[in-house]
């Protein structure tokens, strides 16, 4: 699998949750979030991007952030597409940043 | 604008016009083809883009074979790329009934020279096993193939205006006289200019339209509009390279070289051809989602991200109207593909071509003359009206309301 | 009893709901976020400790007003967060919710769906570490976050100075304000943004706040490049008459403005017009915001206005839907409404002066530039599809030879550059634009969510 979260974190966390701590991975590497946090701002508080683009591979951070620009779809589990934006993390939660179900 | 003289004047500027244009152009004629929209605007680029041999009906193939062989050097020609493929295409069988189906196809395709293999549901899932245990037999046929059909249109008008033609767009056909052994076209354009048209020869390829044309010279073609379902999901890591169609056409779906996959279902919708806007009706999304997904599982993993139709011109008997007119000398129809007119039109086109500069042609297209229509005591091809009630019926109403 | 659908819970959905929650009609409110605010009014996610008083400064009175009025109609009506209105399709709303389908049938439909940002394609804009400007604002309210520590905030709109003094509230550092727009017409437009004094002076406010605490703040200027490798780490951008300067960020808050939200009117029937002020496509409506096919237009999806006039237009809106289903109204003051509406039009107008769209941009860009992020299609991808059409290319056959516009977004991010580079080619770029066409689904549509369908 390709390298999809670097270490240094995109996004500057300027107030903070008052809810519990949850547990998340993200392509197999763990993760702590708050309840209340998406997705998207749990990966890009860990990492510098959410997925990489089909055609050439080049990194993509999401562009809009409201749930317009569809540039953060990543599977959820065993499999539910999932915008990263618009989706609330939750304890135990999977996240996949490319198809779990490979070819033929 | 004074009139124009051509040879041939083609209305309708969708993939028969200019493909009938293409064909005119290389045996020396000069055409003008007049499109109302833009050239491919309406239904041309909306099909499945399957170029599909496996289980075209038996009055169908012969053309169907002759299309191919253009098909297959097509892009040589044209001089540029419309993303042909010869990925093969698999019909699927979900119960016995199908099954038979499947045989009784091969032993067809096979008497025509296709190369078909028969497999069982342990071969089928074995060599696709993408595939859900609802499939209980494949036919496989490896010369069928696959375009783009957003860019066949605009590449064959490109193709014929590099051999002379003029291809215009944004033209009206007001209507059409005769005199002097000629047509007489009068064209009405957006800016309110009236060209006239004067040709020896006019053909009629109109698509879902092609009636109205027909009608100004007391012929009659049982022409209704219905359109395709057509669904896209996101791009998708390659895995399935035939064309896979569940034999009564509830579920077919093709990956693209770019991943996308593309999904349709019968039966088609009725469309409005006077509006000229055709949407895929919401509920018709979301039951041929379902098809799929109780096929071929993994997709529940992928979105889709759009759908689209066209507004196509059918008859009853799902064939095409192909030939000289029964009334006008000079007039000729290439017109009610009924859903089959992006595979056959390459031969359709040639056999038209050859009919207006030889006055005769070597493509089987006698089943098609528009006289059908009226000859009483015909036989009907009752299975093919049978397809029809599978194929065009409208989608039932409302999940939820 | 008549149902009346509501699209959207902004400032525009919720005064339209609660106009029609007061009248003898069902009233339903589809929302896709999980609560009410829409962008403008946009609330943090619960256990988010983020002071929004101190945020939003003399805007908090208008968002508490707002949360307040929301909270009391949600009660009252068939309210549903989370919802996607996924397609319109012959009388009835089609909605995905915790995946599940289910269709809404509507007497009539009230389309509030807001804006996003308009772009205009630069190279690197699809790094990461550039997002929108609006998208920079959302995420600071909703999630508590910075979109990065050191933040040029870019692009010809009210709202960079507005989302520069949030984001120096907060606790972040501006490397710079860059307005693509020259000074001389922001005066230019002066007149018509007289309409509106105190957004105007609010708007002066906040210029004067970002000079105060040295933020540099850059008039006229081309924005050339962002640049970075795995991420954004400076924009280019040449000030008027000088050279070009290199700022060093990690973060790009980017935009032009917005865009209306109009697929959902567009596959509901509603004709759509090019307006030459907006510079973009909005639904024919009246001042009501009658589109016709009993479909209601109001908020920034029809016209974009700002939070004011949504709110003003939502209750327009549902006043002329109540009147039409004959069910009458007397608590709105139809009249009051629609001069506001006029007036704070009339400063919108002003606005798109002040902060210009830079059409002409499109013709500059660099061929190897991509326009269609979710396609990776080139300008010079776009540009040949043009040229092999003889230059007079149509949107929607550029989309079809080339992909853009076909992705997951269906054009809402490359369609503006999109209809100006064929505008260009054309020769035509002072009059109308052509459109892309949207289908449903209107966003992606997981087809999980068929499942429980019977086929």
């Amino acid at each position: 699998m390709r390298e999809t979260v670097v270490a240094s974190p995109m996004l500057f966390r300027v107030a903070s949750f008052d809810t519990p701590v949850v547990n998340l991975t993200v392509d197999g590497r763990s993760i702590q979030a708050r309840r209340g946090e998406s997705v998207l701002a749990a990966m890009l508080s860990h990492g510098g991007h959410v997925r990489r683009h089909e055609h050439g591979g080049a990194p993509r951070a999401s562009f809009c952030l409201m749930g317009a620009c569809q540039d953060c779809w990543v599977w959820i589990g065993a499999g539910e597409r999932a915008r990263a934006c618009t989706t609330p993390v939750a304890d135990g939660m999977e996240v996949s940043t490319s198809p779990t179900v490979h070819g033929g | 604008m004074s009139a124009i003289d051509v040879d041939v004047a083609i209305v309708g500027g969708g993939l028969i016009g200019c493909m009938t244009a293409f064909a005119l152009c290389k045996r020396g004629r000069s055409v003008v083809v007049l499109e109302r929209g833009r050239v491919g605007g309406e239904s041309s680029g909306v099909s499945f883009g399957s170029l599909r041999l496996q289980g075209q009906h038996a009055v169908e193939l012969p053309l169907a074979l002759r299309a191919h062989e253009i098909w297959e050097t097509i892009e040589e020609e044209l001089g540029e790329s419309i993303q042909f493929a010869r990925h093969g295409h698999v019909h699927l069988a979900l119960n016995d009934e199908h099954r038979a189906r499947l045989e009784s196809n091969a032993r067809h395709g096979r008497a025509h020279g296709m190369d078909i293999t028969l497999l069982d549901r342990e071969m089928t899932l074995r060599r696709w096993p993408f595939l859900s245990d609802k499939v209980v037999a494949a036919s496989w046929s490896t010369r069928d193939a696959v375009v783009n059909p957003r860019l066949v249109a605009p590449a064959f008008a490109r193709a014929a205006r590099r051999l002379g033609a003029t291809i215009h767009e944004g033209i009206e056909v007001a209507r059409v006289e005769q005199g002097g052994g000629r047509f007489i076209v009068h064209g009405r354009m957006r800016d309110g200019s009236e060209p006239v048209i004067s040709s020896a020869a006019l053909v009629n390829a109109a698509g879902a339209w092609s009636d109205t044309l027909a009608a100004q010279f007391g012929e009659t073609i049982p022409l209704f509009a219905a359109g395709p379902a057509e669904l896209v999901t996101e791009p998708i890591p390659p895995f399935a390279a035939p064309v896979m169609h569940v034999v009564d056409g509830s579920i077919l779906f093709r990956q693209t070289d770019r991943g996308n996959v593309i999904i349709a279902g019968h039966p088609r919708m009725k469309v409005d051809a006077e509006t000229r806007r055709a949407r895929v009706p919401p509920d018709k999304i979301l039951i041929n989602l379902a098809r799929l997904v109780a096929i071929v599982p993994r997709m529940r993993a992928h979105a889709v991200i759009r759908s689209w139709t066209g507004i196509e011109g059918y008859v009853e008997d799902m064939m095409p109207v192909l030939g000289p007119s029964s009334t006008t000398p000079g007039l000729y129809h290439a017109c009610a593909f009924s859903g089959h007119g992006l595979q056959m039109g390459p031969a359709a086109a040639v056999a038209i071509a050859e009919l207006i500069a030889d006055g005769a042609t070597t493509m089987p297209i006698a089943p098609f003359d528009i006289r059908r229509f009226y000859a009483t005591g015909q036989q009907r091809t009752l299975s093919l009206a049978e397809e029809f009630q599978a194929d065009v019926l409208p989608p039932r109403d409302g999940l939820v309301r | 009893m008549a149902r009346v659908v509501v699209i959207g819970a902004g400032p525009a959905g919720i005064a339209a709901a609660e106009v029609l929650s007061r009248a003898s009609v069902e009233v339903a409110v589809i929302d896709e976020a999980p609560r009410a605010g829409g962008q403008y009014h946009r609330a943090p996610a619960p256990g988010l400790a983020l002071d929004m008083r101190r945020l939003l400064g003399t805007g908090y009175a208008a968002y508490e007003t707002f949360h307040n009025d929301a909270a009391s109609v949600c009660s009252r009506v068939d309210y549903r967060p989370g919802t996607l209105a996924w397609g319109v399709h012959g009388g009835a709303v089609h909605l995905a919710s915790r995946g599940a389908a289910k269709a809404l049938g509507y007497d009539a439909l009230v389309l509030a769906t807001g804006a996003t940002d308009r772009i205009m394609p630069v190279p690197g804009w699809t790094l990461p570490g550039v997002f929108t400007l609006g998208g920079a604002q959302a995420l600071l309210k909703d999630q508590g976050c910075l979109i990065g520590r050191r933040v040029v905030v870019c692009g010809s709109s009210p709202l960079l100075y507005l989302a520069a003094v949030q984001y120096l509230r907060a606790g972040g550092e501006i490397a710079a304000v860059i307005d693509t727009t020259r000074f001389a017409d922001k005066l230019r437009a002066l007149p018509d943004m007289l309409a509106a004094p105190r957004v105007l002076r609010d708007g002066l406010h906040h210029m004067a706040a970002l000079k105060r605490r040295g933020v540099r703040i850059i008039h006229g200027a081309t924005i050339d490049a962002f640049e970075g490798e795995e991420r954004v780490g400076a924009v280019v951008c040449t000030p008027p008459n000088r050279m070009p300067l290199r700022i060093a960020c990690d973060a790009v808050a980017y935009g032009h403005g917005l865009r209306p939200e109009t697929q959902l009117a567009e596959l509901a029937g509603c004709a759509l017009r090019f307006d030459a002020a907006q510079r973009t496509h909005v639904p024919e409506t009246d001042l009501d915001g009658r589109a016709g096919q009993g479909v209601y237009v109001a908020g920034d999806g029809g016209t974009i206005g700002g939070g004011q006039a949504a709110a003003v237009s939502g209750r327009l809106a549902a006043a002329a839907a109540l009147s039409d289903l004959g069910a009458t109204t007397n608590d709105v003051d139809l009249e009051a409404g629609r001069r506001m509406l006029q007036r704070l039009r009339r400063f919108q107008r002003g606005l798109a002066t002040a902060f210009r769209w830079p059409g002409e941009r499109a013709g500059q860009l660099d061929d190897a530039v991509i326009l269609c992020r979710c396609e990776n299609v080139t300008m010079g991808e776009v540009r040949a599809a043009i040229a092999l059409e003889d230059g007079a290319a149509e949107v929607n056959r550029i989309k079809a030879a080339t992909r853009c516009g076909m992705g997951r977004c269906q054009g809402r991010f490359c369609g503006p550059g999109l209809a100006e580079v064929a505008a260009i080619s054309a020769q035509h770029p002072g009059s109308e634009r052509d459109r892309l066409r949207v289908q449903a689904p209107i966003k992606p549509l997981p087809i999980a969510l068929a499942e429980d369908v019977v086929p």
